[in-house]
């Protein structure tokens, strides 16, 4: 009996490995082929922007493929040395929250504006996950311009996903919390005070500028991805949601109970009826609006307060639940806006829920009870199909433009693809190791690029050089212009890389802004040129109107600053001159550097704490006589009379 | 003969991965792409002396558990039990796979019946760590293939599915592997 075990073991061993062997070399291109795909010679541009969130370090880091190679970083909810962002005056209040003043979020999903489904790439949003945020960058400067807090949520972790036209930009919450006036309860009164929302943040067309228009009161699960519609389901939004249970301690077992969670189905065009028709409830909270000028180069903040609230268990027929095997996590709409390809992480198959059905569901009340007061839809009537035995821990699926899915497996650390009429598995891929997300080029809109699938992993282990106990985190790039996808390129990224875009090259890299017009630079204290260079004494603040180009700086100066001053540096670079920033700092500097554009003023704050001269200089090697680029401030005891006196070159006589 | 049955999987094995490594590479491949695919080892291959030992590893290292992993390797999921996880396995000892009835055991490690190896296999997986002291009776684990392993405790002692027990639990880096006598099989609906 047990011979025949071990035979047909070894056997079935041997098969096994065979398979596997030749899958593998399928899988990787040979090792030329790739070099050839990926390589992009000296001076020659990648085809695509890949913008890859850093997770928990609360910057994007932005890559161009196929090369793998970085190219910025965008520091969003951390500050970020490398620029000054959180640190100079100027930036500093884009990290204001009501919270108070946060150096460094969570940064786990983006989405690009779009146009009419497709990718316009005028901005790109970022949630913070901690503190909840959502962020908007303009991609003609890569810079952050604006942060809008979220009341009323905790783990902002279901968002920043947008509508076809961008009309809005979403937000859900992982942590529901107690909501209205009484927070201190107890944690076990979870199923009678805690609330879960979906909030509806509306994007200006022109400008961009955010809007907390309404937030949808829900059950208190934990919604965790979203998807907007596009063509015909473009007036519906899909949220994931697990936890259903509605458990408050140990998820690891108690959010695993229920057989099914659900796929929330949202009409905002419904909700937004119900909105202009004052239908909602009105009330007040207290939340950061911050915004960062591109005229001024500087941010500020606004305290908003007013947020309306749309509950669907009074106000009806706008959102309803699909019921989905597993804690589903992935919850993307196809190209065609037809289908919705739901992944329970803990499940061993893909949901796909047909949005036809879906409509015909409603229409006939096809109904399998309620959920709190939210009608749930009978899972049989909104089904297209299940794909079967796709892999282990479906987590995330992207399209291509022929109809085809990709879908990231963490536990069994593949990509899966499957056409997604047929349902049938058309290939698989292993990952190294264990991926998250995935990103296809514009595969999360109407118009997929296609070409490659990155991978996103979680573990790295031994695919790079060791350092340490802290390893580089990895993408992993594959081709998937054929019928079978190939392995390419591993490449290192800069924190977690959770989740990414993917945009071709031209629709961004044509608007990119190469320097800031002097003249149209309206920060207060700007020297727009070194005949505006000055040093002002407003009682103890001390304001130095400086200047920067190759390669002095006016004044460098400058005496008369006593003990008890704060000095505010406003460094102006009046270079016009693509690529030619200026860097700033002062010995004891406690908000670290700074470093400044072509045409941009930014300001180190400083505070004497000794009596005597101190050095400043440039930090940015700027030119040839970089190291001559430096200066003196002195510091005389409080109560001195050294006059107040600035100079760059001739000490004038007479203050 | 019994050491040749014992020895013969190690060898063809060896075969196959020397033939992975050093065969020709298939037509159109250049030589390199050969060890390219030998390089891209999925998350079991990977070389650590110094870490806790994954659940894939214990079980290797167990000569209680041979059939389990050889079930394991034949189902694909090698790489899956090396994975972050986490892991509850429940882990049939070679005797427990041994009461199966033969007809049943013999149709499961056919080829065509690798599916259904697999969904037996998946019945003893639950993502997430379950302590036998976290443990309730009448608690369901709802498995990696979806159907449920239900637990009963009388008077302190465990049992799943009303009879199969469990033998020893062994934490592990990626989870925790409770020995148990008999094999889990998945209720039909």
């Amino acid at each position: 009996m047990k011979k025949i075990i071990y035979l047909i073991g070894g056997i079935l061993a041997v098969i096994a490995i065979l398979w596997q062997c030749k899958t593998k070399s399928a899988a990787t291109a040979s090792a030329s082929d790739a070099a050839e795909k990926v390589y992009v010679s000296p001076g020659k541009h990648d085809e695509f922007y890949n913008f890859v969130s850093g997770g928990f370090n609360g910057q994007m880091s932005v890559y161009g493929l196929p090369s793998g190679r970085l190219l910025k970083i965008i520091p969003v909810f951390s500050v970020f040395p490398e620029n000054g962002y959180g640190f100079s005056d100027e930036t500093r209040a884009m990290l204001n929250t009501s919270r108070g003043w946060l150096p460094w979020d969570d940064e786990h999903h983006m989405s690009v504006s779009e146009t009419n489904g497709e990718q316009d790439a005028r901005w790109i949003f970022a949630n913070a996950n901690n503190t909840p945020r959502i962020a908007r960058i303009d991609l003609s400067t890569f810079r952050t311009v604006e942060i809008l807090e979220i009341p009323n949520s905790a783990g902002n972790h279901c968002s920043p996903f947008i509508t076809q036209n961008t009309e809005y930009v979403i937000a859900g919450t992982r942590f529901s919390i107690p909501m209205g006036a009484q927070q201190d309860v107890a944690i076990n009164s979870y199923k009678d005070n805690f609330k879960g929302t979906l909030s509806f943040i509306s994007v200006n067309p022109e400008s961009g500028r955010l809007k907390l228009a309404f937030q949808i009161l829900m059950p208190g699960m934990d919604f965790d991805l979203s998807r907007g519609g596009k063509g015909p389901s473009a007036d519906w939004f899909f949220f994931s949601c697990y936890n259903s249970e509605r458990a408050n301690t140990l998820l690891e077992v108690n959010a695993s109970q229920n057989d099914k969670d659900f796929i929330v189905a949202v009409n905002w065009k419904k909700a937004e009826e119900y909105m202009k028709a004052g239908k909602g409830v009105r009330s007040k909270s207290h939340y950061a609006h911050n915004i960062y000028d591109e005229k001024k180069h500087s941010a500020s903040t606004t305290w908003e307060e007013d947020v309306l609230t749309l509950d669907p268990t009074v106000l009806k027929d706008f959102v309803y639940l699909m019921p989905c095997p597993k804690s589903p996590h992935g919850c993307d709409v196809d190209p065609t806006g037809k289908f919705i390809a739901a992944s329970g992480k803990l499940a061993a198959v893909i949901p796909v829920f047909s949005f036809d059905k879906m409509l015909q569901a409603i229409e006939s009340k096809t109904y399998d009870g309620e959920y709190q007061g939210i009608p749930v839809l009978k899972y049989e009537a909104v089904l297209h199909g299940e794909v079967q035995k796709p892999g282990l821990g479906p987590l995330h699926t992207e399209f291509d433009a022929n109809g085809n899915a990709y879908t990231s497996m963490f536990v069994s650390s593949e990509i899966v693809k499957w056409n997604v009429q047929s349902l049938q598995v058309l290939d698989r891929v292993p990952t190294y190791y264990s991926i998250g997300h995935l990103c296809v080029p514009g595969g999360d809109t109407r118009k997929p690029w296609g070409k490659y699938v990155i991978a996103y992993n979680k573990i790295t282990k031994d695919r790079f050089l060791p350092t340490g106990p802290e390893l580089t985190q990895s993408a992993q790039l594959y081709d998937i212009s054929g019928d079978k996808m190939k392995l390419l390129l591993d490449f290192p990224t800069i924190g977690e890389p959770h989740y990414a875009n993917a945009v071709p090259a031209e629709l961004i890299s044509k608007n990119s802004v190469k320097i800031y017009k002097l003249e149209e630079n309206a920060h207060p204290y700007v020297a727009k040129g070194e005949g505006q260079a000055k040093v002002v004494r407003e009682g103890n603040k001390v304001h130095v109107y400086m200047t920067a180009i190759r390669s002095h700086l006016t004044p460098d100066n400058i005496e008369g600053v006593r003990m008890g001053d704060e000095v505010h540096f406003h460094v102006t670079n009046l270079e016009q001159d693509w690529d030619i920033p200026h860097g700033f700092t002062i010995r004891g500097s406690t908000n670290g550097e700074t470093l400044i554009m072509p045409g941009e003023t930014q300001t180190i704050s400083w505070k004497p704490d000794q009596v005597g001269v101190t050095p400043f200089y440039c930090t940015d090697f700027c030119s040839a006589l970089h190291q001559e680029m430096q200066g003196y401030i002195r510091v005389s005891p409080a109560g001195s009379n050294i006059p107040l006196k600035y100079w760059t070159g001739d000490e004038p006589q007479v203050q | 003969m019994k050491n040749f049955i014992f020895i013969s999987p190690i060898l063809v094995l060896a075969c196959a991965l020397w033939g992975c490594t050093q065969g020709p590479p298939a037509s159109g491949e250049s030589p390199s792409a050969a060890n390219d695919a030998a390089l891209n080892v999925g998350q079991s291959g990977v070389q650590d002396d110094v870490s806790q030992q994954n659940i894939l590893q214990i079980a290797a290292g167990s000569k209680d558990h041979s059939t389990l992993v050889t079930a394991v390797k034949a189902a694909g999921l090698v790489d899956v039990l090396a994975n972050a996880g986490p892991f509850t396995v429940f882990a049939p000892t070679n005797e427990a796979f041994g009461k199966l009835p033969k007809e049943t055991l013999d149709g499961l490690l056919k080829p065509e019946n690798k599916d259904a190896l697999s969904d037996i296999l998946e019945y003893h997986v639950y993502v997430g760590v379950i302590k036998t002291d976290q443990m309730r009776d009448g608690q369901k684990l709802n498995q990696v293939n979806l159907k449920n392993v239900v637990v009963n405790v009388n008077e302190g002692k465990i049992t799943l599915n009303a009879g199969t027990n469990i033998i020893a639990s062994i934490p592990a880096s990626n989870g925790i592997i409770h020995v148990v006598d008999g094999v889990l099989l998945p209720p039909e609906k």
